[in-house]
């Protein structure tokens, strides 16, 4: 019998998630600015205003403090809300709720509360949207103890992605790039397509995918971060060069295990980060080398990513500072001694 | 209130500079952008959001304003920046991404940062409010009888800072003039949708501070009311709300599909619009010809002409720049 494929955005992909999220638990409801008629900036509530009605889809004012908390307010007494923060970077007027209150909450009762809320917010530059719009800052979450970090790099990861974080029982963040969404006004990322099962499924957090195998140099990454690799292990191929990409899909839960399994077996090590360098997301994949693989290394840890300045706007200083599969490449060849 | 005749033509011809600068933005950030619409494509790439339409509260206030006022924008910003007086080559040269911009092009055209006519924005709405009130607490501190304003949308009356501000500007009696842009929508959102009152002027209740809707969006009528929340701040009376009715022509970002929007609603707003408005007055009340509503309006053109004429023709920054100004040396 033939099977029938279905290719999907990664926009729609979140989207189909949280539509049959709420179709099977009354207690998921949306919450965010123009998630409903607009159907979410970045197209991730695209149809669900019209399936759920205003009740369960909540356009809310421009009040980030009050409606994150309010979140968290509503998952305490039962609720299972979802709240969008429509770009990343406006998260400092929210940030106390998310920092001292949904992440902590449940350890300082001592387990007694339960917050299951799931914040998505998009991440990523690349279109001049400069300092105040681009930025990633997983990494600054994933700190916090007591939040889950969700960095999904495709449709299939996207939706079982997204399943999985409402079914959680603890508050997740989900960071999608705005240019893997498959939006018709930004760059296409046609690889962020992928073939997305109708049947709701999940994908369980903090178990890294092998993108593509490799024997050389094993290539860390994140969201859009994973496209470059690939793009670049593409052309590394041609010249006999053999790069492992491995997608980490969550930050928190991070499959440690994975990382270092495969630096055993390539011996190198190089962690691509759209997020800014310093005490962040590169860090902490090499490190986790360093505490258990360390004997295994020939050649330093390379780390390419934001060189700790605000994302800049002109053009040719924003891609300076952005990861690519040029400088992917060009490190990857002086790893190997090329 | 009685408006000498360089104050009206002034706030014609400023009005049209925004007019002209907005729409001349518009064409600008097509480029390079069809027929296949790329945020990141062309000289002007990015988010665009323009004024068109809201010239009045802009060039109303500032005709009250000195260089030395303070003053904050929005993610909307060109109209404010035009009003206040900054150099139209250098905010254009910014949008642009050039090296001879205010900010060497880092910052874009939500971020024009200009020392020169003390004037600040940003993309985070509500941010440049507490902003306002610190500049004001720093006049008051150091004795001038400078005044600090604030502008936002009616959206961003709803964060948290603007409350705060409100209270930290009345409690400290602090020359502030808070102006609200109630331009109808926050994007998709409509003001009745997120707000829990009409008028959010009615809010200056909750500070004990005057509160003036101004229902309009016409020049002179935000002049007027402008004028006594000015004066009123330079006496050391303290702060003052305003809000603002005014009229979005554009989307609310270039690109903007505008499901949300009825249709004839734009053709509606321009079939009132705030610039002719300002010129029938004028010629109306005699204060000016015909003649000089056209020589306002040429002088404008020229002036929008050759800010872009130098932004095109202005260098790029190099890309190791990116790494300069984190710090202060
Ligand atoms: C803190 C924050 N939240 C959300 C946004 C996204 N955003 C940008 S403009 C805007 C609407 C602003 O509406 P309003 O304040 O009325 O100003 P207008 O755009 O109508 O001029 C929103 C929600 C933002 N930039 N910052």
């Amino acid at each position: 019998m033939a099977v029938e494929t279905r290719r999907l955005t990664m926009g729609k992909a979140i989207a189909e998630a949280i539509a049959q999220e709420m179709e099977r638990d009354p207690r998921v409801f949306v919450m965010g600015e123009d998630v409903g008629v607009y159907g979410g900036i970045f197209g991730a509530t695209q149809g669900l205003y019209e399936k759920f009605g205003p009740e369960r889809v909540m356009d809310t004012p421009i009040s980030e403090t009050g409606f994150i908390g309010a979140a968290l307010g509503a998952a305490l007494e039962g609720m299972r809300p979802i709240a969008e923060l429509m770009f990343v970077d406006f998260f400092g007027v929210a940030m106390d709720q998310i920092y001292n209150h949904i992440a902590k909450i449940h350890y300082m009762s001592g387990g007694g509360f339960k917050v299951p809320v799931v914040i998505m917010t998009a991440i990523g530059g690349g279109y001049s949207d400069a300092a105040q719009h681009s930025q990633c800052l997983y990494g600054l979450f994933a700190h916090v103890p007591g939040l889950k970090i969700v960095v999904p790099s495709n449709a299939y990861d996207a939706k079982g992605l997204m399943i999985q974080a409402i079914r959680d029982d603890n508050p997740v963040m989900y960071f999608f790039h705005k240019g893997l969404m498959g939006l018709g006004w930004m760059t296409p990322q046609p690889s962020a397509m992928s073939e997305v099962p109708e049947e709701p499924y999940t994908i369980p957090f903090g178990k890294a995918d092998v993108k593509r195998p490799g024997r050389d140099v094993t290539v860390v990454s994140v969201a859009m971060g994973v496209h470059r690799a690939m793009e670049a292990a593409e052309v590394l191929a041609r010249d006999g060069i053999e790069v492992e990409v491995l997608d980490l899909r969550t930050l928190v839960p991070l499959d440690r295990d994975a990382i270092v399994e495969s630096v055993k077996r390539t011996h190198r090590l190089l962690v691509v980060d759209e997020d800014y360098l310093s005490y962040g997301m590169s860090g902490e994949v090499a490190a986790t080398v360093a505490e258990r693989a360390l004997d295994y290394l020939d050649a330093p840890v390379r780390r390419i990513a934001v060189p700790d300045v605000p994302i800049p706007y002109s053009r040719p200083l924003e891609q300076f500072v952005l990861p690519s599969a040029d400088k992917i490449v060009a490190a990857v060849r002086e790893m190997l001694g090329e | 209130m009685a408006v000498d005749r360089t104050t009206l033509l002034t706030m014609y011809r400023d009005m049209w500079t925004i007019r002209l600068f907005e729409d001349a933005m518009a064409a600008a950030y097509l480029e390079g952008k069809q027929p296949v619409f790329n945020i990141a494509a062309g000289p002007v790439p990015g988010e665009m959001h323009l004024a068109a339409g809201q010239e009045p509260v802009a060039v109303g206030v500032c005709a009250h304003l000195r260089r030395e006022d303070a003053v904050a924008g929005t993610h909307r910003p060109h109209h404010f920046a035009i009003a206040k007086g900054m150099d139209l080559r250098r905010m254009a040269a910014e949008i642009f991404g050039k090296v001879t911009g205010l900010g060497r092009g880092k910052g874009g055209h939500m971020h024009l940062f200009d020392p020169e006519t003390h004037f600040g924005c940003g993309g985070i709405v509500g941010a440049g409010i507490p902003h306002a009130v610190g500049a004001a607490l720093a006049f008051k501190k150091q004795g001038r009888d400078n005044v600090a304003v604030a502008f936002f949308g009616d959206g961003a009356a709803n964060q948290g800072a603007f409350h705060e501000g409100l209270n930290l500007a009345a409690l400290w009696k602090l020359p502030v003039i808070f102006v609200v842009e109630d331009n109808a929508w926050a994007i998709s959102v409509p003001k009745a949708k997120s707000t829990a009152i009409a008028s959010n002027a009615d809010r200056a209740a909750a500070y004990g501070i005057p509160g003036v809707y101004v229902g309009e969006n016409d020049a002179l009528a935000v002049y007027e009311a402008a004028g006594e929340a000015v004066a009123r701040a330079r006496r050391g009376e303290g702060p003052t709300l305003l809000e603002v009715k005014t009229d979005r022509y554009y989307g609310h970002f270039q690109g903007d599909p505008e499901v949300y929007r009825p249709k004839d609603e734009v053709p509606r707003l321009k079939a009132n619009d705030p610039i002719d408005r300002l010129g029938r007055r004028i010629l109306e009340t005699g204060a000016g010809t015909q003649a000089d509503l056209d020589a306002a309006r040429e002088e404008a053109r020229a002036k929008v002409d050759d800010a872009f004429r130098f932004a095109r023709e202005s260098p790029y920054p190099s890309p190791e720049e990116a790494l300069m100004h984190v710090f202060a040396e």
